[in-house]
Formats: C-alpha cells, structure tokens, sequence
C-alpha cells in the first residue's frame, strides 16, 4: 500500500475508492438481476392468469358441482386480490414449487431436474463445437480481412443466421442417418441400450464414461453428435462474427504496431497479443451464445425426440400443461439472466477498464 | 445522363434535389454491394410472389385436396411435387410468401412504434424517465425470445395473429435502445436548441427534429431483425402455435412434412428451404445496408 506513506485523507479516499465502489456496483448489479426476475415471474404470472383455459374446470372437470368448483376456486386463491396472488406466486418459486404437471402427475421441478441434464449435455457439446471452430474462424477473417476466407466466413455466418434450425435438423437426418448412415437416429440411446448405465449425472455420455461402458458411451455419442453439430452451427456463426469484430478493433490499436516493430512472430502477436486481449468480450458472447443454445434446443429437440427441457416444454405446450410450460420458461429465463449477470461479473474482474468508471 | 448530373450536383438548388442526390448518392454506394444486391433480390422477389400470387400459381390448388395425386415426386404439373393431401407444393410455398410477408409487416408496425414511444422520451428527457424507462426496456432484454414467445403463444392460443403478437412483444427492446441512443447523440444539436428557442413543443420537436433522423438506423435494424422475426414465426409455425391448418405457412408445412420425411424428401424440404432464402435475403440485405451507412461500402 503505498497510500501509508502519503497523506491521510488520502488512504481513506484510496481505501473507499477501492472497496466502496465495487462493492458499489455489485450491488446496482444484484439490483438490477433482482428486478429482472421480477419482470420475468410477473410476466409468467400473467400468462398464467390470461389462459384461455379455467383452471378451476381443469383440476375438477366440467361436469362437478357449484359448490366443488367455488371450493377448488378459493383453494387456488383466485379469490384473493391480483397482488396478493403474485405474492403466493413468489413464494412458492423461492420455495421450488412450480406446482404438479398434469402431464405427468409429478411436481414440475422434479420433472425439470430430470430432463434438463440431456438439454445441458446437448447445449455444451455445441458450445465447444461453436468455441473452438468459431474462434479460429473469426480470426482468420479478421486478420484476412476483404479477401477471400473473411468472405467465406461472413457469408458462413450470414447463412448460420438465416438457418431454420428445425429445418436443418430434418437435413441432416435425413442425410447423414437416413442415406449416408454415419450417425444414430432420433433419441438419446437405442433401444437395446437402454437401463444399462445408472443415471449419475444424467448426461448419458458421462454416465457410460464413469460405469466403464464403452459401448453404451459410442452409441450416445452417435446420437448426440449431430444434434449438437446442428445447434454448434449456429452459435458457431455468431461467435465466429462478433470474434472477427473483436479482433479488427485489436488489429488497429497501436500496440500492435510496436509488437510488430520488436520484431515479434505476426503469429504470435495474433494468437497471443490480440487474441489475449478479445477474450474479455468473448465471454460475454459465450455466455450468451449459451442461452441462446438452450432456446435453440426447443426446436432441436422436437426434431430430434431428445428428450430434454425443449421436448418436455414442447409436451407439456399440447397437453395445455400450463404450470409445466411456465416452470420450463422461468428456469431457462433464470440462467438467461444469471449468465447476463455472470459475464459482467467476469467482464467488470478480468478488464480493469470496466472497473474504473472514468 | 442529365438526370444523374442532377442528382450528383454538388451544389444542389432546392432542399428536393439535395435529398433525392443523397438517396442516389446511398443507393450508387449500395450497388456496389454484391452480397447486398443479391439479398436486395431476394426481398423483391419475394415481395413480387406474394403480390401476383394468384397469377402465378392457380390458387385452388394450394389448398384443394386430391388424394389421387397425393406425395407426388416432382413432374410438370407439380414442379415441388405435392404434400400428403395431394395439394400442389408450388402453390403453398408462392401463397406462404404472403403469409410470411405478412407476419413480418405485422410485426414491424407494432414493434417500431412501441420502440420509439419508450426510446425516444428516453433520450430526450434523461433523468429519471430514462433510468424508468430503460430498466423497464432491460427487463425485457433479458428475456429468451423463442420461448416467451412460446409461452405467449400457448397462453392467447395457437393462431397466426398471436404469433405476431408474441413476436412483436419479445422484440421491441432493440428498437427502444436504438431510439434512444440516436435521441441522445443528438439532443445538444444546435438544430434542436434553435427549434426550441422557436417555442416547437416537446413533442413536435420529437416528432419533426428527431424521429426523422432515427428512422434509418431503425430501418437497418428491422431489415437485420427480418430474418430472426421469420425465424421465429416459422419455428412457431413448426410446433404448431403459428398459422394453423390448412393454411400454407411454411413452418407448419415443414412440420406436417416431417412423417414422410424419409420415403418423400421434398414434402419437408421445399418449405423449409424457402424460410431459409428469405431470411438470408434480409440478412444480406440488412448487412449490406449496413455497410453503406457506416461507409465501409
């Protein structure tokens, strides 16, 4: 501390500075996380409340009495003013009570607990499908900027943007399963597969890894392995195109001009200077390019008859499961947030100019 | 050649001339533009096919039923082929045109409005009616798209108008953003000052001074936007919460297409490729656009 030599006033001003202010921000951004929960439970409280489906009629069917129906009414508390049944709502959220599903007679967070680890499995395997061929890609176009791999690049994300991924899915079953025969069909595992790993982590891959089954581990591989290409795709595109961005501001900034005057390698100063310093923002387009994998997931795994989030969701969306629906959409809304607030957490500790306001 | 002289003088007589040379001046820039010209392409045609749909296709045949003729490869008669149903793939795919053209004015028209009604006071009032108002626009940001929109969808019913709706209510924070940043660069002009000074009310300076200014980012943006807002639609569409039956939407015939996807390729694969060009259209279109207002051309 160099502020024990120097003037009081000024080790208090440093100290305050220092602890104060991020203390400060944490704080705005908790704040901030909190509301948008807010916003998010009360907008899936309200379509809760506009369904065009009675709930009271579908717990006791149309055909019981007044009197069953008034009482199943206040048991539901539909009685109560609106604010106080958002208060109930909360409750029951912060307590993990999203209520049963009537699809499958099971309170909704275990169903949630059960069928989320196959959508995970299936999200990360296409992140790092979309991180590791993204980012290379976008800095070859990025240092190749106008010529021909920053078009082919550009024209790669271009066509990952405007790809219907349920449509492509069919594609590639249709190709790669049906004609050319390189990959499982539809589902996470065939049949003669099935109940031989027990469930650890529910993520088949690992499972099999961890009970030693070989066979079970390349059979759910060949059923993973092109649903998450597909879906590695599209956040390939992405991160490809934000990667190539980021890197052209770099390629500009002057201390690459003297790193090149030193008389370091160009591969060098590219892979280790430049790209050394875009990782700060890549994490924010990551953890993002993760939500919006588990989004793309939905129509992923309707095509796919993976039964993860995105099928349950999908399910339970026929079967007028409402509370099902509703608990799918708050958990993915709630990593959606919390990986917003993650990859500022992240952002604001690993670059010191998002720490300092001026 | 005296028309293009016109337009390209650097000293321009009326306030006509100077505007009109600066849409040519954009548009001489914009030609240049490969990828832009060919997405510019695709948006006219599809504009054009859902215009003349009926004269060029018969339009009975995308919805009547010849189960004689039903999964057809393709052949003169059924250049696509036909669906499960023996309606003829061409004509469902040139009528969906309209529906998803449709969807995407539909959307544009709520969701531009609702934009610049939050960004634009945003901008220009600060203090507290901004932090409200961009909290407000936040919460909404951080929301997934698809699947609000898809509990949307599930709570106001399956059906193409809640589709736009659905959409249209996951995708206005952009727009509020965007207003409102063009609204700040530009509320210390001295042209505002000088309309204030004037006595011009607040909002007829917004309306007169500012809204102008922002419409082309706004533009750009919603041409960019086309593609996801199609996307969307058609993915809706897919799990059956779009358009409903018979009804040609594109999403829903990749849909039903699915159950022979194996034994009759095209059923699925036709429609489906028809989203895909369209959005890829806007999207060159929209990057193309993009490029020309930053003057990277």
């Amino acid at each position: 501390m160099s502020g024990a030599t120097s003037g009081a006033g000024h080790t208090v001003g440093g100290v305050a500075r220092r602890i104060v202010a991020p203390l400060r921000r944490l704080g705005a951004l908790l704040f901030s996380v909190a509301l948008t929960f807010l916003g998010l439970t009360g907008v899936t409280f309200a379509i809760g409340r506009f369904m065009p489906i009675d709930p009271v009629i579908a717990i006791v069917g149309d055909k019981a009495s007044q009197e069953t129906y008034d009482r199943v009414y206040r048991e539901l508390g539909l009685d109560q003013p609106v604010l106080v049944q958002y208060g109930t709502y909360l409750g029951k959220i912060a307590r993990g009570d999203f209520g049963n599903s009537v699809m499958t007679a099971r309170p909704v967070l275990e169903d949630l607990v059960r069928v989320f680890p196959a959508t995970i499995e299936l999200a990360f395997l296409a992140l790092v499908i979309g991180v590791v061929l993204g980012i290379p890609f976008g800095v070859i176009a990025a240092t190749n900027r106008g010529r021909w791999p920053d078009q082919i690049v550009r024209f790669m994300s271009l066509v990952g943007y405007s790809m219907p991924v349920f449509w492509l899915g069919l594609v590639g079953l249709l190709l790669f399963y049906a004609k050319l025969g390189w990959v499982e069909g539809p589902g996470r595992l065939d049949v003669a597969f099935d109940d031989i790993v027990a469930p650890v982590t529910g993520m088949l891959t690992i499972d099999a890894l961890l009970a030693g089954e070989n066979d079970v581990f390349v059979n759910a591989l060949g059923h993973l392995v092109l649903p998450a290409s597909i879906l590695g795709f599209l956040s390939l595109a992405y991160i490809a195109r934000m990667t190539r961005s980021f890197m052209l501001a770099q390629l500009e900034q002057e201390y690459i001009l003297a790193a090149l005057a030193k008389g370091l390698s160009p591969w060098r100063i590219i892979w280790v200077h430049a790209l050394g310093n875009v990782w700060v923002q890549l994490v924010t387009v990551i953890a993002l390019t993760f939500g919006s994998l588990l989004e793309g997931a939905v129509l992923t795994e309707t095509v796919f008859a993976w039964p993860g989030l995105g099928l349950y969701m999908k399910n339970s969306l026929f079967a007028a499961d409402l509370n099902a629906v509703l608990g799918g959409t708050l958990l993915i809304g709630a990593i959606y947030i919390l990986l917003n607030m993650l990859s500022d957490l992240v952002y604001a500790m690993v670059d010191p100019r998002a720490r300092e306001p001026n | 050649m005296q028309m293009r002289a016109w337009l390209l003088d650097p000293a321009p007589a009326s306030r006509r001339q100077a505007q009109l040379g600066g849409w040519f001046r954009a548009w001489l820039a914009f030609r240049r533009n490969t990828l832009g010209m060919i997405g510019l392409g695709i948006v006219l045609l599809l504009i054009g096919v859902a215009a003349f749909a009926p004269l060029i296709v018969d339009p009975a045949s995308a919805l009547t039923q010849v189960l004689a003729d039903r999964l057809q490869p393709s052949s003169w008669a059924h250049p696509f082929g036909t669906d499960e149903l023996g309606r003829d793939i061409l004509a469902r795919v040139v009528f969906g045109a309209r529906i998803t053209l449709t969807i995407v004015v539909l959307v544009s028209l709520i969701v531009v409005p609702i934009g610049l009604a939050i960004g634009l006071p945003a901008g220009y009032f600060g203090g507290w009616i901004d932090a409200a108002l961009m909290r407000f626009t936040d919460i909404f940001l951080a929301f997934p798209r698809l699947v609000l929109a898809l509990a949307f969808a599930a709570a106001l019913g399956p059906g193409i108008e809640n589709a736009v709706i659905a959409i249209a209510l996951t995708a206005w924070p952009p727009y509020a953003r965007l207003a409102r940043a063009e609204t700040l660069t530009r509320r210390r002009s001295e042209f505002i000052q000088a309309a204030e000074l004037q006595g011009a009310s607040h909002l007829r300076i917004i309306a007169t001074q500012i809204v102008p200014l922002c419409l082309p980012s706004v533009i750009i943006r919603l041409t960019l936007d086309m593609a996801g807002i199609i996307l969307t639609a058609a993915g809706l569409g897919f799990l059956g919460l779009g358009a409903q039956p018979p009804s040609p939407e594109w999403g829903a015939m990749v849909s039903t297409g699915r159950e022979v996807l194996l034994d009759q390729w095209w059923v699925a694969t036709i429609p489906g490729l028809a989203i895909f060009v369209t959005s890829l259209g806007f999207n060159l279109l929209g990057d193309g656009l993009r490029d020309v207002s930053s003057g990277r051309g």
